[in-house]
């Protein structure tokens, strides 16, 4: 039997591991999937948690019920990949060997890397949404909260899922609002960016969002440390933020064992092709999500698209042909915004997000970079499309992992490569 | 788009001041266009600038604060020193290549 192992049952890992078990020769491959937890968390849904809207049960499965019978699933820790040996040596004392290796390890916070986050103030006044236990301690923050300086803020790029800041920000607005707070409420929003998001269209939209909202904007904002004693964070220019309660962005890393690996950059994500998937490490590694260091958007959207591509090019390569699939950055987001609505945004690596109506030109139901409720509607679906369809590998109809130009109102001006960040 | 003129040369940018053609840059263009940013080059700014140069030949983007950091090995104190305020910003705009897209 040839071994096919795939590190990571998060949303990417367990998408291969679905469509590899339905289009491969079980005969002649033996799959095997690894992960250190048991549970399966739909993180899009940790957004909504700090505002009472979900709750552990919305957000929690069991991984295994997402692993096709038929596909070996070990639970431990991974500790490092031997490229030159083709091996993969578990925490457990496992030695796993392989013909081809998928590493679906993802990206998590580190607040570590910043100096004085996780001080006195840590989840006293200092909160994060991108993990469970930290969207679950920042709600019973807000229960408390009755007014004064409320700051949100990244730390540096890529994160996962890089409007959830703003999605946050939104939200708040429209949550203190309703709760007769948003007068006694300062609302900041703190980036290291230039401008609300990293792409030039969308930023303008979303800067004058978030101005609507009257939420200030400090740009150009690079954390040095955090003043735990006066509640500030400080840039390395100087200049000074004070918060009553902050919600930070941590630096997002890949995993530490690709670390130990030796096979990462700076921030333990895998050179990988931006088309193919395939990482420049070795011709028998594949990397997928948020694990990757291409630039595309680390969002769960990104990698089922990454999964069709990632899938065809395994079969490719198992039966020693180019791989011809081509991956071209497509990234469909809804972006809450408060109030029963939300945006829509459909990129990819040459486009950057336009107005217009999608999936279908002219008729939607959603609208490109522009408020709806049927939005919102789609946003709130997602969680049902998660974990139905999505991590079973089945595809959406009427949508392709190739951005579509049709339906977007593409100004002729609008250079075709932007070969920028998201 | 608009042409700077440099010790005789024409020099390309683009509205923000990024050159656009990187090939029309040598160390006589740094200087001067370090000095539009009230910046003086010494051999401390150069190892930046070299290893920008060397980075972007290698990865085709400007590496950001913490590759400068972890594989440059120049710490973040000492780029806000060199080049104040946006240290990647102006260190990218020196060494003739695009603006980052998200780099202080
Ligand atoms: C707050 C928030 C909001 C988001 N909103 C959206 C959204 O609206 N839309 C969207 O499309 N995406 C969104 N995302 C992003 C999306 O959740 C991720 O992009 C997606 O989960 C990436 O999948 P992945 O498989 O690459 O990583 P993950 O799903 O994180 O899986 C990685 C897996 O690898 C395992 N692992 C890592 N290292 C080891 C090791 N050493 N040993 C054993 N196991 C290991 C982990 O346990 C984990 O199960 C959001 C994310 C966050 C945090």
């Amino acid at each position: 039997m040839r071994q096919l192992v795939i590190l990571g049952a998060g949303t990417a890992g367990t998408m291969m591991a679905n469509h590899l078990h339905k289009s491969i020769d079980l005969h002649e491959w033996q799959i095997t999937i690894v992960d250190q937890y048991p549970k399966h968390y739909y993180q899009p849904g940790f957004l909504f948690i700090p505002f009472g809207l979900y709750s552990e049960k919305d957000v929690v499965k069991s991984k295994r019920e997402f692993i096709p019978h038929g596909v070996e699933y070990l639970e431990s820790a991974i500790d490092r990949i031997d490229p030159r040996t083709n091996s993969v040596m578990l925490a457990s004392g496992t030695t796993l060997n392989y013909d081809i290796l998928i590493i679906a390890t993802g990206a998590k916070t580190a607040p570590e890397q910043t100096e004085g986050l996780t001080g006195s103030d840590w989840r006293k006044r200092i909160f994060d949404f991108y993990t469970f236990e930290g969207a679950t301690a920042l709600h019973a923050a807000l229960e408390n909260w009755n007014g004064g300086r409320l700051v949100v803020h990244i730390t540096e790029l890529p994160i996962k899922c890089p409007v959830a800041p703003l999605e946050f920000s939104f939200l708040a607005d429209w949550w203190l609002a309703e709760r007769g707070l948003r007068d006694k409420t300062e609302l900041v929003y703190v980036t290291p960016l230039s401008s609300a998001f990293t792409k030039p269209i969308c930023a303008d939209v979303m800067g004058h969002t978030l101005t609507d909202k009257r939420i200030n904007t400090v740009t150009d904002f690079n954390i040095a440390r955090v003043d735990n004693d006066q509640h500030q964070i400080i840039s390395w220019d100087g200049r000074e933020v004070p918060y009553d309660l902050l919600v930070t962005i941590p630096t997002n890393m890949g995993d530490a064992m690709i670390e130990r690996s030796g096979i990462g950059d700076e921030l333990n994500f895998v050179p990988t092709d931006k088309h193919t998937l395939q990482s420049k490490v070795k011709d028998n590694i594949f990397v997928i999500g948020d694990a990757t260091d291409v630039p595309a958007s680390k969002a769960g959207s990104v990698a089922h698209f990454e999964s069709e591509v990632l899938t065809k090019n395994i079969l490719h390569y198992m039966h020693g042909e180019p791989l011809t699939e081509d991956f071209d950055g497509h990234a469909n987001c809804y972006i809450e915004s408060g109030f029963n609505k939300a945006f829509l945004i459909d990129f990819n690596y040459e486009l950057e997000p336009m107005p217009g109506t999608f999936p279908l030109p002219g008729i939607g139901p959603f609208s490109l970079l522009k408020e709806s409720y049927v939005n919102h509607l789609g946003k709130l679906a997602f969680r049902w499309i998660y974990w139905n369809g999505l991590l079973k590998a089945r595809p959406i109809p009427g949508i392709s992992h190739t951005m579509s130009r049709t339906g977007k109102r593409i100004p002729p001006t609008v250079p075709t490569d932007v070969a920028s960040e998201a | 788009m608009a042409v700077l003129q440099i010790n005789g040369s024409s020099i390309d940018v683009n509205d923000e001041g990024y050159m656009t053609n990187h090939a029309q840059w040598n160390p006589d263009v740094a200087a001067e266009l370090a000095k539009g940013l009230g910046v003086t080059l010494t051999p401390a700014h150069w190892r930046v600038l070299n290893f920008i140069d060397k980075d972007f030949g290698e990865k085709g983007v400007v590496p950001g604060i913490r590759r400068m950091n972890k594989v440059g090995g120049i710490p973040t104190k000492e780029l806000y020193d060199l080049f104040p305020e946006g240290p990647i910003k102006k260190a990218a705009k020196i060494s003739g290549y695009p603006k980052p897209a998200s780099c202080v």
